[in-house]
């Protein structure tokens, strides 16, 4: 389980985000909402620690029930980032590796798993997102739809607790964007916290168990996606999302 | 066409008889080849030798200059006064400064052979280019490729190794084989310390019999290697360019 309280981050002198609370139970889908510039990125990028904190907390429990308080400057960063999965818009896949290479090297790196079970699980998790026929090819022969599905299954073959995406779809081709999204719609099986920054309005509305609006680096909103998306109680949040309306 | 004029004048100017019978005697070339071609073992011999200090100074050298930890700020700044006194210093002068001066410091220790002399003067000097080069490579490759390999678990040192060195030494290839190139011309450079590699070898053929030609033979035989090392670069690129279409 994920819990964010009270985050704030500052860039030079202007405060992204104002005070994030939040919290993601295992199996549960957040679609982080919002104008660009709003502070989805900083977000993302605060729960995994590729950058630090001002002030609050981000909380992180195992299945134990143990809770870590990831902020904590005495916390081992990399065992958190094994902890915490994130997925980029683009340039997520390394290009001088093949398809399953990138998905053995964090496990055999970084959480000592054998070589051979690092394959194994690979060639498993890319049956799972579609793409068994493609492990010995070059990331950069892979359309753009497959590399998102494969940077989902290196993120998979971590075996996270949390998983962080950044607007996944965003560089996509509209036709390439479903065969993606299905794949996080199966992530619910797993137990895993997701936790995704996204402009596909109708994705969010069928898939996530809750919506967040952000703006100017606040939640101006938060709740289940009807509530969000058919009884809008911000008025911010109905002039954002009446932009999407065909 | 231009080359043909250009040959034709060469061919028709009044000086042409001297140079041909100077330059491109026929049976001086045949005696100098020998030599001047065993002696060019000394070359390939300089060059591969100094290729592998030069590659490991510049990977050092490359990296330090891209870690961002506070610690490592004074490496940083020597590393940077390291590649700017070099590269600002003509080679001929790191040359003649380190295979005269090192020795006449006579330091308990210091190498007195003329070839290491020679090496450490080339490791130096190309160092401080191919570090450059190594340098530019790793700030061409993605951000994104950074935080995907730090966010994955893997250390700095990790993800440097292992996601970000491989790809910028492949988009580096080209600038690479560029200094190797020039580094294989520039063992001549250690004729001047005294060392008898093919130019020097040439020189004291040619002022024995008064004679030009084995100059001659000294730069066929530098093109020939220039070409070898050219073609293994096509090689190289065409194979990489095959990798990027398809199947690694
Ligand atoms: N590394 C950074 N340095 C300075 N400003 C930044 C940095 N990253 C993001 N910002 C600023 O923070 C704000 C929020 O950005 P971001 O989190 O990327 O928003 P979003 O992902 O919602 O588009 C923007 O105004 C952006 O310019
Ligand atoms: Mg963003």
């Amino acid at each position: 389980m994920l819990r964010i309280e009270q985050v704030r981050k500052s860039y030079g002198g202007t405060e992204v985000l104002k005070g994030i609370d939040l919290t993601v139970e295992p199996g549960q889908v957040v679609c982080l909402i919002g104008a660009s510039g709003s502070g989805k990125s900083t977000l993302l990028r605060c729960i995994n620690l590729l950058e630090t904190v001002d002030d609050g907390t981000v909380w992180l429990t195992d299945g134990e029930g143990t809770e870590q308080d990831v902020t904590d400057p005495r916390v081992d960063v990399d065992a958190v980032r094994r902890r915490v999965g994130i997925v980029f818009q683009a340039y997520n896949l390394f290009p001088h590796l093949s398809v399953l290479d990138n998905l053995v090297l964090g496990p055999t790196k970084v959480a000592g798993v054998s070589k051979n079970a690092a394959r194994a699980r690979g060639r498993a998790l890319l049956e799972r997102v579609g793409l068994p026929d493609k492990a010995s090819a070059s990331p950069d022969s892979l359309s753009g739809g497959q590399q998102q599905r494969v940077a989902l299954a290196r993120a998979l073959a971590m075996e996270p607790e949390v998983l962080l995406l950044d607007e996944i779809t965003s560089a996509l081709d509209p036709l390439l964007v479903g065969e993606v999204l299905d794949v996080v719609k199966g992530l619910r099986a797993d137990g895993i916290a997701v936790v995704m920054a996204t402009h596909e309005m109708s994705f969010a509305r069928e898939a996530s168990d809750v919506v967040a609006f952000l703006a100017d680096g606040e939640i101006v909103e938060i709740g289940p996606p009807e509530q969000m998306f058919d009884a809008p109680q911000d008025p911010r949040t109905a002039a954002f999302l009446a932009r999407f309306r065909p | 066409m231009v080359l043909g004029l250009l040959w034709l004048g060469i061919v028709s100017s009044p000086g042409w008889d001297r140079v041909r019978q100077t330059y491109f005697d026929a049976d001086d070339f045949r005696a100098a080849w020998g030599p001047v071609t065993s002696a060019f073992w000394l070359n390939v011999r300089l060059f591969l030798v100094a290729e592998v200090f030069i590659l490991v100074i510049a990977l050092v050298v490359a990296v330090v200059r891209v870690v961002p930890t506070p610690a490592m700020a004074p490496l940083r700044l020597l590393a940077t006064i390291y590649t700017d006194v070099f590269r600002g210093t003509p080679t001929l002068l790191v040359v003649l400064l380190v295979g005269f001066g090192v020795p006449a410091l006579r330091l308990a220790g210091a190498p007195t052979s003329l070839f290491w002399l020679g090496v450490i003067a080339l490791s130096l000097s190309y160092g401080a280019y191919v570090a450059e080069v190594v340098r530019a490579g790793i700030l061409s490759v993605h951000p994104t490729q950074w935080a995907s390999g730090r966010a994955l678990g893997l250390t700095y040192g990790q993800t440097l190794r292992h996601v970000v060195l491989p790809q910028a030494l492949r988009r580096q290839v080209p600038p690479l084989i560029n200094d190797f190139v020039s580094l294989q011309k520039d063992t001549a450079l250690l004729s001047v310390i005294g060392l008898v590699e093919a130019l020097r070898q040439a020189n004291i053929i040619g002022q024995r019999d008064f004679i030009s030609t084995p100059l001659v033979v000294a730069a066929v035989v530098f093109i020939a290697a220039t070409i070898v090392i050219a073609r293994f670069a096509d090689w190289l690129t065409l194979r990489s360019m095959r990798r990027q279409a398809g199947v690694v």
